[in-house]
């Protein structure tokens, strides 16, 4: 049995134990990278090296029994968007190809502090956007469960490696869904954070006002565990919330006796497949059982989510996205005589079609004379859809629905038409408008054998009911008990 | 008929600082006028009363001291620059 196939709790015991050492795990990730890698393809850089020298450093603290933190010593993947000092960060972008960044994230750090081991850094869409990693421009990770699937997007090397074992656990990134789409495509756990939970800093950004980081495990206990590692104030974030960081994993009592859950019509109806439906009432009738009580509620305006999204995230992407000029940092053209050109042909040939065609949406919805017609009228639909979350919040504990409309779909099937492609998110999208966390865990599989995601939403700064629900299905489910074979 | 003309995604072009080529242009004024026809249901919901949110949580500015702190070295910081000498970053001629 891997090593990987345990909880972080778990694994913290046989450390403390001496059971196992960091150097150990460290090995068993290598080594099932060194297996799965060539089908799975789910990392961008590795940074062997410096993990085995961190690895033996660990190792004589545990000899000395300083292992206080439930984290330590524990192998952990990086999205390709946050910043590791002295190790490559892409943004699997040709832009960012051979970038060495100066600084650590805030993530970052904070995983220093607890100790976790960093074994690489992992694929996504370009930039963070896409929803099947197809758009990075160095490799398309596939889907552990069957390699002729997308992982999902934008973070599908994060959900891909956790799922195939290669590390306990990773961090994400979710503008529109993508921590919990390509969780929910590959059968593991993915939250994305309360806006203002999480620090931003040091997140290369794509949509400024949705961006948020967040943990993507095999278990809601240890999701919780890594939210807490990684939340809280920074002032290098001045988007982020001074709010107290409540411990995660204690709000896990497997108790959902009255709960109050919505489900939203909108989420069951047109454009949902018949599996994701049937898992999602699937699961009611076990929350149910649990004592958990659930009602139809709707979402009036979510059908104008995905037009309000694009507009306003292209908008945000193409004005944080104006700093890959060639000048600071980055892939420079050859071919330019003046400056002007040197932008344009830089960013030319350095971005690839996705990211292109949202700076041009972007930036001709941010244009004069189409400035109040598109962008301000994007931002008016988002008032109207976070006041749709918060009026069924003021009623319900939380809202449930599948994360996805259909399981995962075939590698090369939905790029001809980027309208289809956005559609994958129509479920995810309006979390991220209203700002409120959403977390996806595995709630069952499609007659091809691929995983289906459960979405469970709470109210602004609420993760702990959302985990607390999160894992009581768990508890009464063995879904997260099956791996892929590969 | 697109929603956009290829005189506009030219110019959209221009102000996004992205060469495209002729037919790349061809490209995007299909793609972008059929982003842009679907953007447009937005149209159908009355929103002269509704205030725009362009943030999720109430902002206020976060004021610190004003304290000088050494910043990051220069080394650092040109090292991932492509044209660099002496501490500045080289970049093609601006004035004729």
């Amino acid at each position: 049995m891997s090593l990987f196939e345990q909880k972080v709790s778990e694994l913290h015991q046989r450390l403390h134990n001496k059971e196992i050492s960091v150097t150990d795990l460290v090995d068993e990730s290598y080594k099932r990278i060194g297996q799965v890698e060539g089908q799975v393809q789910a990392f961008l850089t590795l940074d062997e090296e410096n993990a085995r020298t961190q690895a033996k450093q660990l190792d004589e603290k545990l000899a000395k029994g300083e292992t206080t933190n439930p984290l330590f010593g524990l192998p952990i993947g990086v999205k390709d968007n946050i910043v590791t000092k002295n190790l490559r960060t892409t943004c699997a972008s040709k832009i960012l190809e051979n970038f060495d960044p100066i600084y650590d994230a805030t993530v970052v750090q904070k995983l220093q502090q607890v100790e976790t081991v960093t074994i690489g850094k992992l694929n996504m869409d370009e930039f963070a956007m896409g929803s099947s990693n197809e758009n990075s421009a160095f490799q398309a990770t596939k889907n552990p469960w069957n390699t002729d699937y997308v992982p999902g997007g934008s973070s599908g090397g994060s959900a891909a490696s956790v799922a195939a074992g290669e590390v306990l656990f990773s961090l994400g990134s979710d503008t529109g869904g993508s921590i919990r789409q390509p969780a929910a495509y590959c059968g593991v756990v993915g939250l994305k954070p309360t806006y203002g939970r999480v620090s931003r800093f040091g997140l290369v950004a794509f949509a400024s006002s949705l961006d948020q980081i967040g943990p993507i495990t095999r278990t809601v206990e240890d999701n919780a565990y890594l939210l807490e590692a990684i939340s809280g104030l920074d002032p290098m974030d001045s988007t982020s919330a001074n709010v107290d960081v409540p411990s995660f994993v204690n709000a896990l009592t497997g108790d959902v006796k009255g709960l109050k859950i919505a489900v939203p019509k909108e989420y069951l109806g047109e454009g949902v497949g018949e599996e994701a439906r049937n898992s999602v009432l699937a699961a009611l009738k076990v929350l149910e059982s649990l004592g958990a009580e659930w009602e139809e509620v709707s979402l009036p305006h979510s059908k104008y989510a995905l037009a309000a999204y694009y507009l306003l995230s292209s908008s945000e992407a193409s004005a944080n996205l104006a700093r890959f000029d060639g000048v600071r940092y980055g892939y420079r053209t050859d071919n330019a005589e003046n400056l002007i050109d040197m932008y344009k042909q830089t960013r030319a040939e350095g971005f690839g079609d996705e990211v292109k065609r949202r700076i041009m949406l972007g930036t001709f919805s941010l244009s004069s004379g189409y400035y109040d017609a598109y962008y301000k009228k994007a931002q008016k639909v988002r008032t109207l859809i976070k006041k749709d979350f918060e009026d069924v919040f003021q009623k319900y504990d939380v809202i449930i629905g599948p994360t996805a409309p259909t399981p995962a779909f075939k590698i090369g099937e939905q790029l001809k038409d980027p309208l289809t492609m956005y559609a994958n998110d129509i479920l995810t999208i309006p979390v991220n408008l209203a700002g409120v966390p959403g977390i996806s865990i595995p709630c069952g599989f499609s007659k091809e054998g691929l995983p289906l995601g459960l979405q469970i939403i709470g109210k602004h700064f609420d993760e702990s009911t959302v985990y607390r629900t999160a894992h009581a299905f768990e508890q009464a489910t063995d879904f997260h008990k099956q791996f892929p074979k590969l | 008929m697109s929603r956009i003309s290829m005189e506009q995604v030219k110019h959209v072009a221009h102000l996004a600082r992205l060469a495209i080529t002729e037919e790349e242009a061809k490209q995007f004024q299909d793609q972008l006028g059929k982003m842009i026809s679907f953007a447009e249901q937005l149209n159908e919901l009355d929103t002269d009363q509704v205030v725009a949110t362009s943030h999720v949580l109430d902002m206020k500015n976060v004021m610190r001291e004003d304290v000088a702190k050494p910043g990051l070295p220069i080394e650092e910081v040109v090292k991932n620059a492509p044209d660099h000498e002496d501490g500045y970053i080289r970049v093609p001629s601006i004035i004729e």
